[in-house]
């Protein structure tokens, strides 16, 4: 979609994640501004090659490339990054990453490096899907995002009911609650 | 945690190994997804399979047609499974696939019974889902379970609803207009991000409908908007409504001015700085306007996010381009960023701070960045001394420390681009600024001592040629420039052989030293140092009475066209006939399509590089120069900028430049022939000057031939008298003779027929005579030129729209420089004073005052005082303006 119609709209135009050597973890693109998937790894590998050495630990930090805002923060050796266009508000980008950001802390239990993140990819994805869909912010509430996550990838074989549904969610609230204890 | 990340790095290798996707193929996962049609589903392995297409994916793998509709449509079948986790792998690969128009029918039964499932979350993502991939025509059959999913009382469910019509609307707008009525409802929906994602749906279905947007934001802005996000669309769309309801409201307060300021108090950060941002962008924003934004900007400097701190020092530079004053409070916190581990933060506190500092504060600041350099990157170091450049250019009494600070960082280390900055920027210094000539160049000497860039070698080499002559004591670089003879490589050295021979040319002094260098040279290893040293001691020894040719060939400039004389020297073929430069041709061609491609790009990126010096006039010249019947015109006064003569989109498209002589008026008429069939062929244009009495046609110069698609330029000039600023109004026809050009051979006929084509007429106005140059100070200027010669009168300007468009009609009716941003009208204003100053023809200089006063109605009175060295001038400035 052009960023013509949305343009008023706040709007992301990526989130990607990689790892400690700039390698994809998980991506997803929203704006047709990278169309081929060697422009999406150059992009990709500027970004990651002139912020690797800065401190991004602890706070989010930001950086402009390509006439874009890139806001960013690493944790062990993964690296969250959220693209938006130069003129958007450079703090909506950054509400975007924490969401993302602290949404797969809680659902990896505060394991969060490369080797959980491949082991749980399915629910990276998920996450980023219910974060932003099609470039619209859908939801940025941590907490929120990682509960649809979570009462989703809970195991169920059995048929149905709303019983077994709640049960389901039940545990993953506790296990949220848990995490968010550590 | 520290220590997990450490024991991580010990055993990498093992950590590679326990990859999940190790060693994954696109082959063996698509074997591996025919689990998804066992009868007996293991929903846990077909949860991992799709994880591991979606990795595929993810890692910019592809899938040809075939796999795709395979995968897809095994993938429907999982519809059977119950599974809540496998389900949301179905719904997310689905989307993955995108499939086509006949594919989506399979899944489209399955997805509409999610959408009327009991389960929230399978609602909520079939909606998205099915939205993503349907069709128009689908869309009417499930039109009805989407509207009641707006109001739907589970907030996921909703906002599911509402962004999936945000998108459908870019291509089913009819079918999402119908829902007006919910999604209104959904605007006042407690849950915030429904409220965010209604807010931009409602405004998207409006948005053509200007009074119902304006009654949208009316309503809101007096109501309660809870979630951030919906109240920066709403700052966006109030932003909106201010800047179109535009300039009609100049009496009383902007509207919504105060929603915005009261925004500035909201508790979450994103509104704060969305509301600031807002205000900084007003459109003629005033400094009481300004003042809260940029209060609570000032607040974020000290931030300890970074982004906060970005944030705000972006949008502060951005104010110190067009309100340097209002930005001067928040100097001292900008300048504890200077230090700023982000380096974007430093560079961007940095440039604000040289816009936004006064002439004493220089001397500090250029201290701090001195601590600074050291450790940015040479890309930042480039904005610095760009930064630094034109500062130097606006207050030049400090050309000293700023010229040592230069100096000093081009002794340190750096790459080409950060050099040639600087180097560039000296170059400009010592051009500009008299004063700083002779350090300037010894600054350069120095530093060709130690250079290790033949480029920037050659260049300075040059550059010495041509200013150190002219300089009190020339012989003193001559060590420097002799030294590159000993020192350097062969290109080096052959440069500084042709430098020397130019202060030999120019000193008759230094003549017979540089003649002792140059026999020195005469042994070098290399041809061209060799050659180049025989032939100026050849030319320099002869007799200067009858080798002024050569000389003129050796040291003046060339003023045939590097590309003109490439394209000749390509054409020549070897024969009895030599080459002959004189016959290369003089004009340059496309240069001002060129110019204009310059000009309209926008500078992007951190701190926009300043705009060098008009380097348009300095072409003009140089074009003008190469045309022998101007040479005697005298020196070039002001080029105007290009007057459009035709429509945009016609056969021919032309627009002339007048060029303002003393005596003379040149018109440069550019022509675009764009017509692939023709040839055009002694291009003219025909100018009556019946209504421009003054002026008596002295020369025309023809273009011989104007093909397809190359710009080409015919030339008129006229005699005026001297030093008048003669007006009038002339009418153009151009002629030429048109050859039909065979499309496919490219060759043109041989016989021509002549055509006529009736231009727009051109007027030469009073502003081409005067030339806008800003003063630095106005009231020392104005104080300096004193009241001898000034002339004051005042004058009824009628009623007229308002006060800042009689502002601005006097300004142009002048063309002068507005000074100190007085050119701005702050709204509701009963008076204003404007100060002008320019150049008048003869190189006059002019200062302005101009006092307007609202009275009664919209009748506008204007007082105006000039003051100039000429008190002829003077009047002449009032017969401008009673004319006008």
């Amino acid at each position: 979609m052009s960023p013509s119609k949305l343009e008023l709209c706040p709007s992301v135009k990526n989130i990607i994640l990689l790892d400690s050597d700039g390698k994809r973890v998980a991506v997803k693109y929203f704006s047709d501004d990278w169309p081929t998937n060697s422009a999406k790894e150059t992009f990709e590998k500027l970004v990651f090659n002139k912020t690797q050495k800065t401190n991004a630990r602890t706070e989010a930090e930001i950086a402009m490339f390509e006439n874009n805002i890139v806001v960013y923060k690493f944790v062990q050796d993964l690296h969250f990054f959220v693209t938006g266009a130069d003129d958007e508000n450079e703090l909506i980008l950054s509400t975007v990453l924490q969401a993302f950001f602290d949404s797969v802390g809680l659902l990896l239990r505060g394991n969060v490096d490369k080797k959980e993140a491949l082991e749980n990819l399915d629910v990276i994805l998920l996450c980023i899907d219910e974060i932003v869909d099609g470039g619209i912010i859908l939801e940025t509430d941590p907490s929120v995002i990682a509960g649809k996550v979570a009462s989703n990838s809970i195991d169920s074989g059995a048929p149905l009911s709303e019983q077994t549904l709640s049960q389901a969610l039940a545990t993953a609230r506790e296990h949220l609650a848990r995490s968010l204890l550590k | 945690m520290a220590q997990s990340y450490v024991k991580k790095d010990d055993d990498r290798d093992d950590e590679v190994e326990y990859s999940p996707f190790m060693g994954i193929e696109k082959g063996a996962v698509l074997q591996e997804a025919r689990v998804f049609n066992d009868p007996q589903l293991d929903a846990r392995r077909c949860s991992q399979v799709i994880t591991k297409l979606l990795y595929l994916l993810n890692q910019g793998e592809t899938f040809t047609k075939v796999e795709a509709t395979e995968v897809f449509f095994s993938v429907t079948k999982l519809f059977q499974s119950r599974d809540l986790g496998l389900r949301r792998m179905v719904y997310l690969i689905i989307k993955e696939l995108s499939p086509s128009a006949d594919e989506v029918i399979i899944v489209t039964s399955s997805l509409m019974k999610d959408m009327n499932s009991k389960t929230d979350m399978y609602r909520a993502n079939a909606i998205r889902v099915l939205c993503r991939i349907t069709d128009g025509t689908l869309l009417t059959q499930i039109e009805r379970y989407l509207k009641q999913a707006v109001v739907d009382k589970n907030p996921v469910v909703a906002s599911a609803a509402l962004v999936s019509g945000i998108h459908l609307l870019q291509t089913n707008p009819e079918i999402v207009k119908r829902w007006s009525n919910e999604v209104q409802e959904a605007v006042q929906s407690r849950a915030a991000l429904v409220q965010f994602h209604a807010l931009a749906l409602l405004h998207q279905i409006r948005q053509n409908d200007r009074l119902a947007v304006s009654k949208l934001v009316t309503s809101l802005t007096r109501g309660n908007v809870r979630s951030p996000l919906a109240q920066c669309l709403l700052i966006r769309y109030t932003s909106q409504v201010i800047r179109e309801s535009g300039n009609n409201t100049q009496s009383g307060e902007r509207p919504f001015y105060d929603y915005l300021e009261s925004c500035l108090r909201h508790k979450s950060e994103m509104v704060i700085f969305e509301a600031a941002k807002a205000i900084t962008d007003l459109n003629g924003v005033t400094s009481r306007e300004l003042t809260p934004a940029i209060t609570v900007l000032q607040l974020f400097l000290s931030s300890s996010k970074p982004v906060l701190r970005f944030a705000a020092v972006r949008t502060l530079n951005k104010v110190a381009m067009t309100h340097p004053m209002a930005v001067t409070n928040c100097n001292i916190d900008m300048e504890s960023l200077i230090s700023d581990q982000n380096r974007s933060i430093a560079t961007l506190a940095i440039t604000t701070l040289l816009k936004t500092g006064n002439e004493s504060s220089v001397d500090r600041l250029m201290k701090q960045i001195t601590n600074f350099m050291s450790d940015i990157a040479d890309e930042f170091k480039i904005v610095v001394v760009e930064a630094i450049r034109s500062l130097c250019l606006k207050f030049p009494l400090k050309y000293r420390s700023l010229m040592n600070f230069l100096s000093n960082i081009l002794r340190e280390e750096g790459g080409f681009d950060y050099k040639k900055a600087i180097v560039d920027s000296i170059v400009i210094l010592i051009r500009d600024i008299p004063d700083a000539k002779e350090s300037g160049l010894l600054h350069l000497c120095e530093f060709i001592e130690d250079c290790e860039f033949t480029y920037l070698s050659t260049q300075i080499l040059h550059f010495l040629g041509i200013e150190g002559p002219k300089t009190l004591d020339p012989s003193k670089y001559i060590r420097y420039i002799y030294n590159r003879v000993h020192l350097e490589n062969a290109t080096v050295r052959a440069s500084a052989v042709s430098t020397l021979a130019k202060f030999g040319a120019s000193v008759d002094a230094l003549k017979p030293r540089i003649f002792v260098l140059l026999r020195r040279c005469l042994f070098d290893s290399d041809d061209e140092v060799r050659d180049r040293a025989t032939l100026y001691l050849s030319t320099l020894g002869g007799d200067i009475e009858t080798d002024i040719d050569v000389r003129d060939f050796l040291f003046g400039s060339l003023d045939t066209p590097l590309v003109n004389l490439e394209t000749s020297l390509k054409n020549y073929e070897p024969s009895e006939e030599a080459f002959d430069i004189n016959l290369v041709p003089k004009e340059v061609k496309s240069q001002p399509l060129a110019d204009k491609k310059a000009a309209g790009k926008k500078p992007t990126g951190l701190g926009a590089p300043p705009t060098g010096p008009a380097s348009t006039v300095d072409s003009y010249e140089r074009l003008l120069l190469s045309i022998p019947e101007f040479a005697n015109f005298g020196k070039l006064f002001k080029s105007s900028a290009a007057v459009e003569l035709t429509e945009a989109e016609t056969e021919y498209a032309v627009n002339v430049v007048k060029h303002i002589f003393d005596t003379h008026v040149v018109f440069q008429y550019n022509c675009i022939n764009t017509i692939p069939e023709q040839l055009l062929e002694d291009v003219i244009v025909i100018v009556d000057a019946s209504e421009a009495e003054e002026f008596s046609q002295v020369f025309s110069k023809p273009l011989r031939s104007l093909p397809y698609d190359s710009p080409g330029q015919t030339f008129v000039a006229f005699e005026k008298p001297d030093g008048s600023p003669a007006t009038g109004k002339f009418s153009n026809i151009l002629k030429f003779i048109v050859k039909e050009v065979d499309p496919t051979s490219g060759e043109a006929e041989d016989d021509g027929v002549e055509d006529e084509y009736q231009l727009e007429d051109l007027e030469v106005v009073a502003a081409d005579y005067i030339l806008k140059v800003p003063v630095s100070n106005f009231r020392n200027a104005w104080e300096s030129l004193g009241p001898d010669c000034e002339r004051v009168d005042e004058y009824g300007l009628g009623p007229r729209e308002s006060l800042s468009e009689a502002v601005n009609t006097v300004i142009n009716l002048l063309g002068m420089q507005p000074c100190e941003g007085t050119e701005v009208v702050p709204p509701n204003s009963r008076s204003h004073t404007c100060l002008l100053s320019g150049v008048f023809i003869g190189d006059v200089k002019v200062l302005v005052r101009l006092s307007f006063g609202l009275d009664g109605a919209k009748d506008v009175a204007m007082k105006l005082a000039v003051r100039s060295d000429d008190e002829t001038v003077s009047d002449a400035i009032h017969e401008i303006v009673a004319s006008g």
